[in-house]
């Protein structure tokens, strides 16, 4: 396998950014990571995650999707479309790498939404193994591997070296643009970092919630639950757990008037907001118990029904530290189980 | 503390002075903890919590839970208590049908100030004459109590409960705070300083609402905001300013009624410090129509809701803003 050090990242990140746009998290002002656009000198964060995901790469929070210009009584329809150009974001954790291919269910199903396959085909995904789980993480949960993370390639840290290993053509195509600062490296010495990594998985509080008794058949058990009540009792409805959500893909469609033209564009929405779904009848969820349910029920019954069981949630944890009021998946699949 | 909170509302429950119980309840770690209605002694057993880690206000929920059947006990802390006090004032809560027990406040603790200091794995967490000492996945770690502390807590305004039916613990005195130090600082920056500090803040909002969704002081039914047929309903920025102008105009509205709890910035995900307008709002308030302190009381006459025939011109905001 091959290998750099790490005190030579800053010349890595240099040769990837000279001949495509690099993204990396890096450390804010206020302590929190965020993936910001490479520039020379710029400091991998040390934190183990962003606070927003990575799913902002594909599914940005508001896109344009078409104009429409009036003259008279015709319409022109403009397609803003534009070629995304390559770009690789690096550092992503096993949990937001395996929301990608959640993601890829709902939007490269038929009929393909473009604009996101357009950003999927030019990035190129660089994951970095975890080596400091935190107690909110839960990615074992969804059979994600945080000591051997998905993605076009993987990075490994042993504390001195990067180890970098191509999973498709499109990572093996990263590796051998920067080959010329990468030498061989034992990769022996991997195997006893990811047994680390994965000793610590076991001691995590959260390492034994099990989606067992969740999945697409549980529809009966679990809608008309009277936990409901009391799991959505304090429930704010903000959109925070939904919008710092790698999974969560649900967007509203909306046109702006902009006193010339009208501008089409989508944006998250959140099931967690009173006009979710409004339809020419009204909303269909009333009340904040039905929303909070929609949330739930969405991730760990209808998801996996129609994804061949997949769930929807990677177990990153964000949603446990951000949540206003500390309410989320872990409480409510262990409030909710009939085993 | 906790053990007397529990034993008093068992007390109340039984005797039927109240039906429930609204309080803290304990999570998965020793940080996440929810507000939560309790309606049994089991309950109160099983998942009460009052700790370091109880920082949320429960007054909102008063709104809405004021207007059930039967009577609720409520536990305020000193600075609830003026949000309680201001939502009476604003005929939003049914005062008889809630009993208010006054406990003693923070400072309280967030685990988000924790982890900013590259501590993680948190199993749990104890004050050792100022310093924090934390239990890790990876070991014992210790870090200045004052770094962990909420962000609502840092300039506590007031240990004085305005309100309560009865209490537990001393009553405090209001403080001399030095809340208003950030909001000066901001003011001695040049235009263009001030304008690229608030730039920069507010850009990092997510349009989560959690600011709005938690204030005491935002009870409107619906919010123009979440009103698709306001012609003002968005949830998407339509340029780079909106969200800033989101901020500012909620903190227009709530100017003169914000108790200044903090929890808007105790919530905010991005960790805007919002807070900061409402307090530029009570700092600009207390110095041109007199010292005044929303939810002191639950009878005055608000200073924005008053006219007095010295209040001053409106030539005040040109005189002030010259540079």
């Amino acid at each position: 396998m091959l290998k750099i050090s790490l005190d030579k990242l800053g010349k890595l990140f240099e040769a990837i950014s000279a001949s495509q746009t690099l993204y990396i998290p890096t450390d804010r002002e206020d302590g929190a990571a965020e993936y910001k656009k490479y520039e020379s000198g710029m400091k991998l964060s040390n934190n183990l995650n962003t606070l927003r995901s990575a799913k902002d790469f594909f599914f940005p929070q508001t896109e344009n999707l078409v104009d429409f210009k009036m003259e008279g009584k015709n319409i022109e329809v403009i397609d803003v479309r534009e070629e995304s150009e390559d770009f690789v974001i690096f550092g992503v954790r096993a949990c937001d790498a395996r929301s990608f291919t959640i993601l890829d269910k709902v939007f490269l199903a038929d009929p393909v939404d473009s604009y996101y396959k357009n950003r999927r085909d030019h990035g190129t995904v660089v994951t970095m193994a975890c080596t400091r789980p935190a107690e909110t993480c839960f990615c074992g949960t969804f059979g994600i591997d945080a000591a051997a993370p998905e993605g076009d390639a993987a990075c490994y840290s042993d504390g001195e070296s990067l180890f970098i290993e191509a999973h498709n053509e499109k990572g093996q195509k990263f590796i051998d643009s920067v080959a010329s600062l990468l030498e061989e490296g034992d990769a022996a010495k991997l195997d006893e970092v990811r047994e680390k990594t994965r000793d610590i998985l076991k001691k995590l509080p959260l390492a034994n919630l099990t989606t067992d008794n969740f999945g697409g058949d549980k529809l009966n058990e679990y809608f008309n639950s009277d936990k409901w009540g009391e799991l959505s009792q304090s429930c704010l409805g903000c959109g925070t757990c939904t919008f710092v959500c790698p999974t969560c893909q649900c967007y509203d469609i909306k046109d702006f008037n902009t006193g010339h033209g009208i501008k089409r564009f989508r944006c998250w929405d959140s099931c967690m907001y009173s006009d979710f779904t409004k339809m020419a009848h009204g909303n269909p969820r009333l009340t904040q118990l039905e929303r909070f349910r929609q949330r739930f029920m969405h991730k760990l019954v209808y998801f996996p029904a129609n994804n061949n069981g997949e769930f929807g949630c990677v177990g990153c944890g964000r949603c446990l530290s951000k949540c206003p009021i500390s309410m989320n998946i872990v409480k409510v699949m262990k409030a909710l189980e009939v085993k | 503390m906790q053990e007397a909170m529990i034993n008093r509302a068992k007390q109340l429950l039984a005797d039927g002075s109240v039906d429930r119980v609204i309080g803290w309840k304990r999570g998965e770690f020793v940080y996440d903890i929810t507000p939560a209605v309790f309606t049994s002694a089991e309950e109160l057993d099983a998942d009460f919590v009052y700790d370091d880690f109880t920082a949320a206000n429960v007054s909102k929920y008063l709104v809405k839970e004021s207007k059930k059947e039967g009577k609720i006990l409520a536990f305020l802390k000193p600075c609830d208590t003026y949000s309680f006090n201001q939502l009476i004032k604003e005929h939003r809560i049914v005062r008889e049908n809630i009993y208010v027990i006054g406990i003693p406040g923070g400072p309280k603790l967030d685990a988000e100030r924790i982890k900013a200091n590259g501590i993680t794995g948190i199993l749990g967490a104890k004050n050792d004459n100022g310093t924090l000492i934390i239990d890790t996945v990876y070991g014992e770690e210790k870090m200045p109590y004052y770094e962990a502390l909420s962000v609502k807590c840092l300039n506590c305004k007031s240990k004085k409960h305005v309100v309560y039916d009865e209490l537990i613990g001393e009553d405090g005195d209001i403080l001399d705070s030095n809340r208003f130090d950030m909001v000066e600082k901001l003011e001695n920056m040049t235009a263009q300083e001030r304008y690229d500090f608030w730039r920069e803040q507010l850009s990092k909002c997510i349009r989560c609402n959690a600011c709005r969704n938690v204030c005491p002081a935002c009870t409107c039914e619906k919010c123009v905001f979440d009103n698709p047929d306001s012609g003002v309903e968005n949830k998407a920025a339509t340029d780079s300013f909106e969200e800033n102008m989101f901020h500012i105009i909620r903190a227009f509205h709530v100017a003169g009624r914000c108790t200044d709890c903090g929890e808007c910035s105790r919530v905010c995900p991005q960790n805007i410090p919002l807070h900061l307008l409402n307090r530029k709002f009570i700092k600009d308030i207390n110095s041109l129509y007199g010292d005044y302190q929303a939810g002191e009381d639950t009878t005055s006459r608000a200073p924005l809701n008053d006219y007095k025939q010295d209040d001053c011109e409106a030539s005040i905001v040109h005189e002030r803003g010259v540079e």
